[in-house]
């Protein structure tokens, strides 16, 4: 019989080590990155795979988005009559917050969850040890290059879900509802800042957030138990844990880049 | 002195010991799986590994792979301390060793011909025609080359048994390791298998390690049988000595008789016990 402070200190003790072989699994995987410059084509196939697939959903979320935001912020600015502003807010929202935060979660969906179970079910099915006894190293031949994909995807996908977010916007508050062109984009070019929005938010978080979603989904596939049971749950488990990890992430980047301490 | 016939990187003739285990012992958490077993596998020679499921013999597999390290013992292949090899020295030792997986593990994404292509195009510099030779030869020896361009989830559990040993002896490697290569098959495919691993290891001059508990099969095309249970080689011989064997263990085991001194059932309290219990445990 445990108590309930000894099945504490286990859980602390669980995470701590958990987090210990996530970090050397990171280590594991940047070290093989070599390999892939002797081997492109790998690296090519899984750009399609977790880059290209994923824009779809990326585009038409993006769109969504920015046409929400334009209805929103107009229905909120014309009572003061600062319509002319809309371009700001729907550019600032998207670029600082929505358009890094959105994509990297829409990404942990589509394509960090494929990535754990594809990897889960490759161990599971052996195919991972029977590489190993092949003596073909599983980090270079098959984590290497989904990390590497993943982590140049997402920023570009950050930067289609803004720029097609600003472009919906621009649809609601222009097109549909009578703003003015020249102000919305005007108002957008003097107020948005190339290195502090758009290098802080798009560059910066979206980079971050590519690190953190491959990282969890790659280390959780790999860490799965080998069962059916095993891969469902470590592919809930990097949703939850990419969700949780950039949400947070966020907050602290944020505060860092434009909060008041 | 006489200089050797042989250049000197000519195959090594099929004679001699090629794996040499001493004292081994490995143990998962509490349980103790082998304690100070020693083995000994000869070139060229099929040897089996058999024991009711549960004795750890895909684990000795991973061990001799160097999947596993020991926690004590010696575990030597073609002179090579196989626990105390770097990342380096243990791939370049697996280059020589192939290995038929319980599930066949080929690679789903990947069809037949790709599969057994796989280690040609990992390890070699050869030619696209040269690889595709090489690979219509391996598949035709287990008698797929008309099925390489299917993928792995259209192939029978047979048929992807033979697909991963074509896979397994693509580099044409000095040692296989088969992990239960008959289990769940029908009775055609056993057949084959069983011809297939014979045959290859007599034509290629291979060394067969066999983990397995189909007795009837594995003793038809064994020279040599290890018997395991509770963590150590209980018997060993020809599958005739053994079949002779006086030992109650193994005429069990060889026989297949119900009665015998290894129990049917897993550890558990008397039964009468437990049904009278109030409260399930």
């Amino acid at each position: 019989m445990t108590g309930p402070l000894e099945r504490l200190g286990r859980w602390v003790l669980d995470r701590l080590t958990a987090l210990g072989r996530a970090n050397l699994f990171l280590l594991r995987l940047v070290g093989a990155l070599a390999f892939l410059v002797r081997r492109p084509g790998l690296l090519v196939r899984q750009l399609y795979a977790v880059g290209v697939l994923s824009l779809p959903i990326i585009l038409v979320s993006g769109l969504f988005v920015g046409m929400v935001l334009g209805l929103q912020g107009y229905a909120n600015l014309v009572d003061f009559g600062a319509t002319s502003s809309l371009g700001t807010v729907v550019a600032l929202s998207l670029i600082r917050e929505l358009g890094p935060v959105l994509t990297a979660l829409l990404y942990a969906g589509r394509a960090g969850s494929a990535l754990t179970a594809e990897i889960g079910l490759m161990k599971a099915t052996e195919q991972l040890a029977s590489m190993q006894m092949m003596a073909v190293d599983p980090f270079a031949r098959v984590l290497a290059p989904r990390f590497l994909a993943g982590f140049i995807a997402v920023p570009l996908l950050t930067a289609i879900f803004t720029a097609v977010g600003i472009l919906g916007g621009y649809w609601v508050a222009v097109v549909q509802l009578g703003v003015d062109g020249g102000a919305f984009w005007a108002q957008m070019q003097a107020r948005v800042l190339l290195w502090e929005d758009i290098g802080n938010g798009v560059a910066v978080k979206s980079v971050v957030f590519a690190l953190l979603a491959n990282w969890i989904a790659l280390f959780e596939g790999y860490e799965a138990h080998p069962t059916s049971e095993g891969v469902s749950l470590a592919t809930t488990q990097t949703v939850v844990a990419t969700s949780l990890a950039v949400l947070g992430g966020d907050f602290l980047l944020t505060a860092l880049m434009f909060g008041a301490w | 002195m006489l200089s050797s016939p042989l250049p000197a990187d000519a195959a090594p003739p099929c004679s001699g010991r090629l794996v040499t285990v001493r004292g081994l012992s490995f143990r998962r958490g509490e349980r103790v799986i082998f304690r100070d077993v020693d083995l000994d596998i000869p070139r060229g020679k099929v040897t089996a590994i058999m024991g009711p499921s549960g004795t750890g013999k895909t684990t000795l597999l991973r061990l001799l792979g160097g999947q596993l390290r020991p926690d004590a013992g010696l575990i030597e292949v073609d002179g090579l301390r196989v626990p105390e090899l770097g990342r380096r020295e243990l791939y370049q030792l697996r280059q020589r060793m192939g290995m038929l997986f319980q599930s066949g593990a080929l690679f789903t994404d990947l069809s037949v011909f790709d599969n057994v292509a796989f280690p040609l195009r990992e390890h070699t510099r050869l030619s696209e025609k040269l690889i595709r030779t090489l690979v219509l030869m391996k598949l035709e020896a287990v008698g797929l080359r008309g099925a390489r361009a299917l993928m792995p989830a259209e192939l029978s559990g047979g048929m992807a048994r033979r697909v991963a040993l074509a896979r397994a002896i693509a580099l044409d490697p000095m040692m296989v390791l088969y992990d239960e290569p008959f289990a769940g098959q029908d009775p055609i495919s056993m057949g084959v298998l069983t011809q297939l691993i014979r045959t290859l290891n007599d034509a290629l001059c291979l060394t067969s390690v066999i983990v397995s508990h189909d007795v009837k099969e594995t003793a038809a095309i064994a020279d040599y049988l290890y018997l395991l249970s509770d963590g150590q080689i209980v018997e060993h011989g020809t599958p005739g000595e053994l079949g002779r064997s006086a030992s109650p263990w193994v005429d069990q085991f060889m026989h297949a008789r119900p009665d015998g001194p290894m129990s049917f059932h897993y550890p558990a309290p008397p039964y009468e016990t437990e049904l009278l219990l109030r409260e399930p445990a």
